[in-house]
C-alpha cells in the first residue's frame, strides 16, 4: 500500500515523498478482507490518508486523477444502496473506471457459479473487486480465485471493514474538532480508553464484528449491549470489555453509543418476541438519550429503523453523527482504494492529488 | 505381521486367494510373485465402515470403481457404502445395483441400507428384504432419524434380523443452517454454527432408546468429548453400542476454517482441541471401536464455492492410515498428528500412545465385526492372518514419506484436507482375495 506524502498542493512543492508499505501489503497482500489484518498501525494509516481525501471532497471539483486507467468493479450480490454508491463515488473521484455488477441482472441467476462469474469479469481486465455478498467469506473466496485486489464491502455476518474505518474516522474527526485541533496528524490516541457501547443485534452484524476489532485494536473500551439471543455464541478472542443486558445502566457511562440496525425478521419471534419488545428494552428513545452524558455521541451505520433502534427525534439530535458517517464514507473508501491500487499507477510516488482540471502544475489552489 | 493375535515376524504365502502358509523364513514357491515387506507391517486388510461412493446419482463425484481403487490404495480390502445415494438404498433394487457394481471392484463393497424410506425419517425401509441380500448395517447417514418414536420402532423391528442400526447423530432443530462448529471461530467468522449439543442430544437419546428396546446401535463419526463420554457410560452399563471416529476428527479443529476454505467444511464439523484430545483418549481406552473415513467426495465445481454454499465432506480413504498412525501412535512424524508441530498438529494432552496393533485393530478387525464381515460372522475380513484365511492383506511401510497431491488421488474428486501435506506411513501393497491389487503404492488395475 502506498501512503501519500502530505496534503494536496504541499506534496507538489516542498514535502518529501514518503512511500512505505502498510499492513495491508505485508506478505504481498493486496486485499482488505478484515479489520483483523490491519492492526492499530494499519488503521491509523488509513485514517491519515482519509484526511487527505476529506480535503479533496471539500473542493469545488472533488476529483483527482490518482487511479486514472484503473478499473474497479463493484460486485454486489446483496441489496445495498449507500455502500455501493459510496464505493462508486469514491472510485470515480479517483478517476478510476467503474463497472457495476449486481447479481439480480447477472448470469449468476442463469446457473453460472460465482467462481465462473468472477473469473469472467476478471478476464476483462479488472484491478479491484469491491464485493458485497450474503455469504461470510465470499470476498476471501474471490481473492482466492482472481489476481485483482479485493475489498470486502460486507460479507454475511462476518465483517464490513470500511464501515468500521469510516466510523473510527468520524469519531476521531469529531473529537479533534472539539479539542480545537485539526484532524490531520491527530493520531489515534483519542481512542485509548474511549468508552463505546455497541447496542443491538451483534450476533448477525458484520458492522459490529469489524467495529469491535477496530476499536479494540485502538485501545477503546467496548461494551456490548444486547438481549442474550442476539449476542454471538462465543466472545472468545473479542476485544470486548463488558457485556450488558441493561442499556439504561450503560448509557450514563459511555462516550459513544453505537446503535446497530435490527433486521425486521429477527423480531418475528425466533430471536425476539417482537420488534416492539426489542424497542422497549434496547431502543434509544428520547428518555434514554437523556441518560447519556454531556457530549456523548450517537452513531448508526444506517439504514435506520426509526422508532425501533433509534427514535426519530434522537436521530435529529446534534450529537447524532449519522449523516457525517455517510459523507466520511466516501473519503475513507477513496483512501482504501488508493492505498490498494495506487502503488503501481503512481509509480511508487505520492498520490496525484492535483485537481483533474488544474490548469498547470504548481498553480493548485491552496498550494 | 500384525493382527488381532499380536505382532510377530513372519512370511506369508498366499495361494488361490487364501493364505496358505505363515511362518518365519518360508521358502518361495516356484513361480510365485514376491512382494517385499522388509520393515513393513503386514496386516489384515483395512475395513472402512463409512464410505460414500456416490453411485448411483453423483457419478461426477465418485463411482464404485474409483472409490474402491482409492480404498485399495489406502490399504482397505472392504468398504461399507453409505446409502445416501440418489436414489437412496431403501429398496432391494438399488442395493442389488450397488452390489453388482462392486463385483469387479478392487475391494469388497458392502452396502448399508437406509433406516427409513427416502431417508426421510418417517416410514421404515424394508430391512428384512435388504438383510436377506446381506445388508448388515442400516443408517440414514447424512441426517439422523429425528423422530424418537420412529427410531424406537426401527430398533425394535431390527432385532429380528441380526443387523445393526447406525446413527448420524445430529438434532436438526439445533443444527439447521449451520456450516461449522459453533464456538470461537464461528462467532469470529460470522458463520452460523452447529453446537456440539446437536450431536450429544441425539447420542443421549439413542442410548436411551437402545436401553428401551434392547437393540444394537452404532454411532457414526462422533466428534465431541461428551459424545465419547456418553458412549463410555453406555458401555459400562452393558448396552450393545459401538462407535466410530474419523481421522479428521482425531487431528483437525475448527481453526482450520479461519480462511473460509470449504475443503474443511464437514459434517459433523471439526470441533475444538479438547474434543480432539478426548477422542484420541477414547480410542486408547476402548470407548471408540473403529476409525472410519467418512470418505465424502464432492466434485470441485460444487465444493469450491462460498463456505455456506459448498457441500460438507472430505476425502479420506487414501490418507486415513498415515493420519491415524500419526495421531494415535505418536510415532509418525507427519503433520497429521503426534507432537511433531505444524499447523495441524495437536498436543496429545497426556493420552498414552497406542500400539500399532491396537491402531490397526481400529482400522481392520474391529470395524470388520461391526460391519458383520468378520470370518466367524460368515465374512472374509479382519484376519487373523493364518492358513486357510482369505487373502485380504495390506502391507504398510510405517517409515515411508510421501506428499498428498490431490490430482494424483484415485478419487474422482479432489477435496482432501491434506493437500500438499507430508505424510509418514504408506500402504505399500494390498492383496484382495489373494490378488495384488496394489504393489509398491501403485494400483495394478
Amino acid at each position: 500500500m502506498t501512503r501519500p506524502a502530505a496534503m494536496a498542493g504541499a506534496a507538489r512543492t516542498t514535502a518529501p515523498v514518503v512511500v512505505r508499505s502498510g499492513e495491508l501489503s505485508k506478505g504481498g497482500r493486496r486485499h482488505l478482507l478484515s479489520v483483523a489484518e490491519l492492526g492499530a498501525e494499519g488503521i491509523e494509516e488509513i485514517l491519515e490518508v482519509s484526511d487527505a481525501f476529506v480535503e479533496v471532497g471539500r473542493r469545488s471539483i472533488p476529483k483527482v486523477p490518482s487511479l486514472r486507467g484503473r478499473t474497479v468493479v463493484t460486485l454486489f450480490a446483496e441489496q445495498s444502496t449507500r455502500t455501493r454508491l459510496s464505493f462508486e463515488t469514491a472510485a470515480k473521484r479517483l478517476s478510476a473506471d467503474v463497472l457495476s455488477f449486481s447479481v439480480d441482472t447477472s448470469s449468476v441467476k442463469k446457473g453460472e457459479s460465482l467462481r465462473d462469474t468472477v473469473e469472467t469479469v476478471a478476464a476483462m481486465g479488472v484491478d479491484a473487486f469491491v464485493v458485497r455478498h450474503t455469504s461470510a467469506g465470499a470476498p476471501a473466496a474471490v481473492a482466492r480465485w482472481v489476481d485483482a485486489s479485493v475489498v470486502n464491502a460486507g460479507d454475511g455476518w462476518h465483517e464490513h471493514p470500511t464501515q468500521a474505518l469510516l466510523d473510527c474516522y468520524t469519531i476521531r474527526q469529531v473529537l479533534a474538532e472539539r479539542s480545537g485541533r485539526p484532524s490531520q496528524g491527530a493520531g489515534v490516541g483519542c481512542f485509548v480508553g474511549l468508552r463505546v457501547a455497541i447496542v443491538g443485534d451483534v450476533r448477525h452484524s458484520r458492522v459490529a464484528r469489524s467495529l469491535v476489532l477496530a476499536l479494540g485494536a485502538l485501545g477503546a473500551e467496548v461494551t456490548l449491549v444486547a438481549p442474550g439471543s442476539l449476542l454471538p455464541p462465543s466472545l472468545e478472542g473479542w476485544p470486548v470489555t463488558k457485556v450488558s443486558y441493561d442499556l439504561d445502566a450503560v448509557l450514563p457511562h459511555v462516550d459513544v453509543c453505537y446503535l446497530l440496525r435490527l433486521q425486521s425478521e429477527r423480531g418475528a419471534g425466533a430471536f425476539l418476541p417482537s420488534v416492539r419488545e426489542y424497542s422497549a428494552w434496547y431502543g434509544l428513545t428520547s428518555r434514554r438519550a437523556a441518560l447519556l452524558g454531556d457530549g456523548a455521541l450517537v452513531m448508526h451505520p444506517g439504514p435506520m429503523n426509526r422508532g425501533v433502534e433509534i427514535a426519530d427525534d434522537v436521530a435529529a439530535l446534534p450529537q447524532s453523527l449519522v449523516l457525517r458517517q455517510v459523507s466520511n464514507g466516501v473519503a475513507v473508501r477513496m483512501a482504501v482504494l488508493f492505498m490498494l491500487l495506487g502503488q503501481v499507477g503512481s509509480g511508487g510516488a505520492a498520490p496525484d492529488l492535483a485537481p483533474t482540471l488544474a490548469p498547470t502544475p504548481g498553480t493548485v489552489p491552496g498550494a | 505381521m500384525v493382527d488381532a493375535s499380536g505382532e510377530r515376524v513372519a512370511d506369508v504365502v498366499v495361494r488361490g486367494g487364501l493364505v496358505a502358509e505363515v511362518g518365519p523364513d518360508l521358502a518361495v514357491p516356484r513361480g510365485a510373485t514376491v512382494l517385499e515387506a522388509d520393515g513393513c507391517l503386514v496386516s489384515p486388510g483395512l475395513v472402512d465402515l463409512h464410505t460414500h461412493l456416490r453411485q448411483p446419482g453423483a457419478e461426477d463425484s465418485e463411482t464404485v470403481e474409483t472409490g474402491a481403487r482409492a480404498a485399495a490404495l489406502g490399504g482397505f480390502t472392504a468398504v461399507v457404502a453409505m446409502p445416501n445415494t440418489d436414489p437412496p438404498v431403501d429398496s432391494a433394487a438399488v442395493a442389488l445395483e450397488v452390489l453388482a457394481l462392486g463385483e469387479g471392484a478392487m475391494c469388497r463393497v458392502a452396502v448399508a441400507g437406509a433406516i427409513t424410506m427416502g431417508r426421510a425419517g418417517e416410514r421404515l425401509a424394508p430391512m428384512g428384504e435388504l438383510a436377506s441380500l446381506g445388508v448388515r448395517l442400516f443408517t440414514d447417514d447424512g441426517t439422523g432419524v429425528q423422530d424418537g418414536a420412529v427410531m424406537r420402532r426401527a430398533l425394535e423391528y431390527a432385532r429380528g434380523f441380526d443387523v445393526t442400526l447406525a446413527q448420524h447423530c445430529e438434532d436438526e432443530a439445533l443444527a439447521r443452517g449451520g456450516h461449522m462448529h459453533e464456538g470461537e471461530w464461528s462467532s469470529r467468522l460470522g458463520v452460523p454454527g452447529i453446537p456440539a449439543e446437536a450431536e450429544e442430544m441425539m447420542v443421549a437419546r439413542d442410548i436411551a432408546l437402545t436401553r428401551l428396546t434392547g437393540g444394537r446401535m452404532h454411532f457414526l463419526h462422533l466428534s465431541t468429548a461428551r459424545s465419547a463420554a456418553l458412549v463410555a457410560a453406555a458401555k459400562a452399563e452393558g448396552l450393545a453400542v459401538t462407535a466410530e471416529v474419523t481421522p479428521h476428527h482425531l487431528t483437525l479443529t475448527h481453526a482450520e476454517l479461519a480462511g473460509y476454505d470449504p475443503v474443511f467444511k464437514v459434517n459433523p464439523p471439526l470441533r475444538v482441541q479438547a474434543d480432539v484430545a478426548a477422542l484420541r483418549a477414547a480410542c486408547g481406552d476402548g470407548t471408540l471401536d473403529a476409525v472410519a473415513t467418512d470418505h465424502a467426495p464432492h466434485a470441485p465445481e460444487r465444493k469450491d464455492d462460498t463456505l455456506d454454499a459448498a457441500p460438507p465432506g472430505m476425502l479420506g480413504l487414501q490418507t486415513a492410515l498415515p493420519v491415524v498412525l500419526g495421531a494415535l501412535c505418536g510415532s509418525a512424524g507427519n503433520g497429521a498428528g503426534g507432537d511433531g508441530g505444524g499447523r495441524h498438529a495437536a498436543p496429545r494432552h497426556g493420552a498414552p500412545a497406542m500400539t500399532r496393533a491396537a491402531v490397526l485393530g481400529l482400522l481392520s478387525w474391529r470395524p470388520a465385526r461391526i460391519a458383520g464381515l468378520a470370518r466367524d460372522q460368515g465374512g472374509d475380513q479382519g484376519g487373523p492372518i493364518e492358513p486357510g484365511a482369505p487373502g485380504n492383506i495390506c502391507v504398510i511401510d510405517p517409515a515411508a514419506t510421501w506428499e498428498v497431491d490431490p490430482v494424483r488421488l484415485a478419487s474422482r474428486s479432489r477435496n482432501t484436507p491434506w493437500a500438499g501435506r507430508a505424510m509418514t506411513g504408506q500402504v505399500r501393497h494390498t492383496l484382495f482375495r489373494g490378488e495384488p491389487v496394489v504393489v509398491d503404492a501403485e494400483a495394478q488395475r
